[in-house]
């Protein structure tokens, strides 16, 4: 494979609860707690978990907008941790954010045009004075938006536009990776497609990388090749598509498969469901050993008590974090249907 | 279904400016009262003039304290000057010093507030308490003991003693206002495609929070003009020869038993002006503010 | 209350729990008066779970609050057509009757629980309350039924946590204090406006079979509003389609995944990311939904479908495709062979 366009390791973002100037600290929100990951030219690597998981965190962090507590981004072979003011905005341009919520990312404030404008306006060695304005309908019209349009502002349009105006002022200044943020979560289904198939154009067109973040799993399957599943912080499984959706081994990605809903009510009844007990624990304080083994049916006493290293399974590129993995996949139609049309 | 409607329609206000103002009586009539005042303080010599005794230093003190008549419509104030012309002469002043004060706390106010919210932390418990003890300390004492000690008192130094105490409760506002859009996620776009502190705060953080400091702003034209006046009135603002409505009323407590229009026509016109920027600045809020739309 | 409802005019056991008929909802807004929901027609039968299906602004979770009586005047109102438990039209009482149905007859569970719930006031008080307002319980009985329906809801150790307030309460057992208020009188509907779009997928699975499990023990009538195609897929007995203010299809839950008869149906299955689809692009819906404040003669979907022709300048009526389906598509035979 050659050189990874984006890289982390050890990657650890705490956040200090109730700190502040003459202030105690009284806790740690642990959202990032040790992630590794390594992202190849072109690759979409998608990352899913549940609220509170920490992956919206770990975008931020592999976007450069927060700084790990401890770890290192490395973006194109430059460690991005050290870097200050006019440097690591510099650095940013390579990764991008693509944000959840088309209604708030977009200053309401500013035209189309200038929303897509700016980031020529900060890195003036994109595109000299005179070219920008062309520069903003063409980006306009790659993410399918009539350029003529680009003195409207924000609310006059609607929740997929501006999500596509979100893409182009994320494309102007041409980054390698763009991390979408649940990108298509506030959209209708209809709208996601739209979406969805704009990103996958784009990754092939512009030989984008994405870092796909989403809960639904459905959507990440459609687009990931690899995927990773997160869990209190820490990816607990990653894999091929293939691994983590047929072989899954880690309990927490059975659950999750088993729990999603399929469009298909033939399958009712007869798909293998797991159907865990409570919620996911406060990151605040995490428990010890495997952080999973509370509403683990599988826990025993040296899950409780030593925390399992996300280790190589099966397969090449295949690593589940658990004491125990066994091999599941979903039972019913949806393996049936695939083994059909390959 | 509730995104249907986008969020930011409401922060939008030009569309309501524009439809929603200029049907509302209270905003016609108070802009009017507002545009009328402020053209009396730009060009006294164009309205003084009416009653053919337009020079507010014309003075003859044989009519010392005499009641209105022919020409004379105000009648003269205790040096025997043409009140009319004095009153409307006193407008400049009166609005020089609102316009000057409130540009000045605006300034100070949004530069305290954005500092504050955005950048947190020691600046933020700094600023904070900076605000608390000014707005702990009793204003009007504080602005009268340090214009006593000032040698002179003009627009500028009565502006500077009002902004100094006017501040800190624009402040506060500014500060919460900033806190609720450093939160935005345009704000993380802009740091993502690499913007500074200092474009964030100029092209994002201001335009979408100084709504709210705006109107509060409009809403205290109105008690600045008033304060002046009570300056004035206490002695400690502008002082003889100055025109003001503050001084006019200053002289008139002294004679108002025996020469009560001294006292009552510099007020109509100090009232109706207070109200008139009050009623604008409330108006200006109705359609800007969501919430009581 | 369900002597109530029969001693009410019109009461008739034979007909369905729930039935909704040629409603029409206005609201007017600064742009003019939107009809948002514009003749929709659907019924549900005790027992049975009907999803109604649609996107945001179909109008599928206005229709819920017309049932509920809880659509605002002036803003909003209900301009035409009934909606009849066992017979009885409910726009035809008085409020104050209205009043007496809902939570005893008829109830709702909300997307965000948070929202429908008192912040200032534990739980249980807020349930209790119910009790006593509808039951006129003593204090002492209602707090012995709250805890009831909290325990009934599966929330662990209840009588401690009724005196709890909402915040303290996570995501799933929020939303399961939402449902505890809707089922604590054993009403006959219960209206579930996208209970589960707040929630995580593995929290999503208990809430939909605790609901699951509650309308079998007690026969409610359950209608499911939601977006989601895989959650109607695992509960619904029938589906209602809505598109722009009026519903498009109707059909039972296997009928409309396997053989779609509206064009809007179709597409809305096609634009779902499936594994035999993986490096494929999805099928795209093309435009937005219209403006509803521009009301438009014709089908509300031609521009967007693939199949308009001239004939749709005429709003197709329902057509009834088989027993128990029905389509509002003039070109449904087509639809439905391929």
């Amino acid at each position: 494979m050659s050189a990874p366009v984006l890289e982390a390791r050890g990657l650890v973002k705490y956040y200090p609860i109730g700190g502040g100037p003459l202030r105690r600290v009284a806790g740690q929100v642990k959202a990032v707690d040790g992630v590794d990951l390594t992202l190849g030219p072109g690759e979409t690597l998608g990352i899913v978990g549940e609220s509170g998981c920490g992956k919206s965190t770990l975008a931020k962090v592999l976007a450069a907008l927060e700084r790990p507590t401890a770890g290192e981004v490395t973006v194109c072979g430059r460690p991005v941790g050290r870097l200050r003011g006019r440097a690591l905005r510099r650095a940013r341009r390579d990764v991008q954010l693509v944000f959840q919520d088309p209604y708030t990312s977009l200053d309401p404030r500013m035209t189309i045009e200038a929303i897509v404008r700016e980031p020529f306006e900060i890195h003036r060695d994109l595109a000299p004075r005179g070219d920008r304005r062309a520069r903003v309908r063409e980006l306009l019209e790659t993410v399918g938006l009539n350029p003529d349009h680009c003195g409207r502002y924000p609310h006059q349009f609607s929740g997929g536009q501006r999500q596509r105006v979100g893409i182009a002022r994320a494309l102007a200044l041409r980054p390698r990776v763009l991390v979408c943020d649940e990108p298509v979560s506030a959209l209708d289904v209809s709208v996601q497609a739209q979406i969805v198939n704009l990103l996958e154009r784009l990754r092939d067109e512009l030989d984008l990388a994405y870092v796909f973040i989403s809960h639904d799993l459905s959507v990440v399957q459609h687009l990931a090749d690899r995927i990773a599943v997160m869990y209190l912080g820490k990816v607990v499984e990653i894999g091929g598509e293939d691994d983590v959706y047929r072989n899954a081994g880690h309990p927490y990605t059975q659950a999750l498969l088993s729990a999603m809903p399929v469009p298909d009510p033939g399958l009712r009844g007869r798909r293998e469901e797991i159907v865990l007990t409570g919620e996911p624990p406060s990151p605040i304080d995490p428990p010890r050993g495997c952080s999973f083994h509370p509403r683990c049916w599988k826990a025993d006493e040296r899950c409780r008590a030593e925390p399992p290293a996300l280790t190589a399974w099966r397969g090449a590129g295949h690593a589940v974090a658990c004491h125990r993995p066994e091999v599941w996949s979903p039972a019913g139609g949806t393996e049936g249907e695939v083994s059909a049309t390959r | 279904m509730a995104s249907s409607t986008p969020v930011s329609a409401s922060t939008d206000l030009r569309p309501v400016v524009r439809t929603g103002l200029t049907r509302s009586p209270a905003f016609v009539i108070s802009a009017t009262v507002v545009l009328i005042i402020c053209a009396l303080a730009v060009a006294p010599q164009a309205f003084a003039g009416w009653f053919g005794h337009g020079d507010p230093r014309a003075c003859d003190l044989a009519d010392s304290a005499l009641p209105p008549r022919e020409g004379h419509p105000f009648g003269f104030d205790v040096q025997g000057c043409d009140l009319y012309a004095n009153v409307i002469y006193g407008a400049r002043s009166s609005v020089a010093i609102a316009l000057l004060t409130t540009l000045g706390t605006v300034v100070v106010a949004v530069v305290v507030g954005c500092l504050a919210g955005y950048f947190r932390g020691w600046t933020d418990m700094l600023m904070s308490r900076l605000v608390d003890v000014f707005l702990g300390f009793p204003a009007l004492v504080g602005m009268i003991v340090i214009l006593q000690t000032l040698s002179t008192h003009n627009e500028f130094t009565v502006s500077a003693v009002l902004i100094l105490f006017g501040w800190p409760a624009l402040a506060r506002v500014m500060r919460g206002s900033v806190l609720a859009v450093v939160n935005s996620e345009y704000i993380a776009a802009a740091r993502g495609i690499g913007a500074g502190p200092v474009r964030i705060l100029l092209r994002h953080v201001i335009p979408n929070s100084i709504g709210p400091v705006a109107v509060l702003a409009g809403l205290n034209v109105g008690g600045i003009i008033a304060y002046e006046s009570a300056l004035t009135f206490l002695g400690v603002g502008l002082q003889t020869p100055a025109i003001s409505w503050g001084v006019q009323l200053n002289t008139a407590q002294q004679y108002f038993t025996t020469s009560i229009h001294l006292l009552v026509f510099p007020s109509i016109f100090l009232t109706v002006t207070v109200l008139g920027f009050v009623l604008l600045g409330d108006a200006l809020r109705d359609a800007i503010d969501p919430r009581i739309r | 209350m369900s002597d109530l409802l029969e001693s009410l005019p019109g009461h008739d056991p034979g007909a369905p729990m729930l039935s909704v008929e040629d409603l029409q909802v206005e609201f007017a807004t600064a742009h003019g008066t939107v009809r948002a929901v514009n003749g929709v027609s659907y019924a549900v039968g005790a027992g049975e779970t009907l999803a109604v299906l649609g996107e945001s602004g179909s109008g599928k979770s206005v229709t819920a609050r017309a049932v509920m009586g809880i659509v605002r005047a002036p803003r909003g109102r209900v301009t035409a057509g009934a909606i009849r438990l066992r017979g009885v039209d409910l726009l035809t009482l008085p409020e104050e009757t209205r009043r007496r149905l809902r939570g005893t007859t008829v109830a709702m569970i909300f997307q965000d629980a948070l929202s429908a719930l008192n912040p200032v006031l534990p739980v249980g008080y807020q349930i209790a309350e119910m009790f006593r307002y509808h039951r006129g319980a003593s204090r002492r009985e209602a707090r012995r039924r709250a805890v009831e329906v909290l325990d009934r809801v599966r929330i662990p150790s209840a009588a401690r946590r009724a005196g709890d307030y909402p915040h303290q309460f996570s995501g799933g057992m929020r939303q399961r204090v939402g449902i505890a208020l809707a089922i604590a009188l054993d009403p006959k509907v219960i209206i579930a406006d996208e209970p589960t779009t707040a929630l995580d997928v593995t929290v999503q699975a208990q809430i939909m079979r605790l609901l699951g499990e509650i309308q079998r023990e007690h026969g409610t009538a359950l209608v499911l509003i939601t977006h989601d195609m895989g959650v109607v897929a695992d509960i619904a007995d029938r589906v209602a389609v809505m598109y722009a203010g009026r519903v498009v299809e109707e059909a039972g839950a296997h009928d409309i995944y396997a053989r779609p008869a509206h064009p809007y149906t179709r597409a809305l299955l096609g634009a779902i990311p499936r594994p035999h689809l993986r490096g494929k692009r999805l099928a795209v819906i093309p435009g937005a939904p219209p403006d509803m404040s521009r009301p438009d003669e014709g089908c509300r979907f031609r521009p967007r479908c693939e199949l308009a022709g001239p004939g749709c300048a005429d709003a197709p009526p329902l057509y009834d495709v088989a027993p128990g389906r029905a389509s509002a598509c003039h070109e449904w035979t087509k639809v439905i062979e391929g």
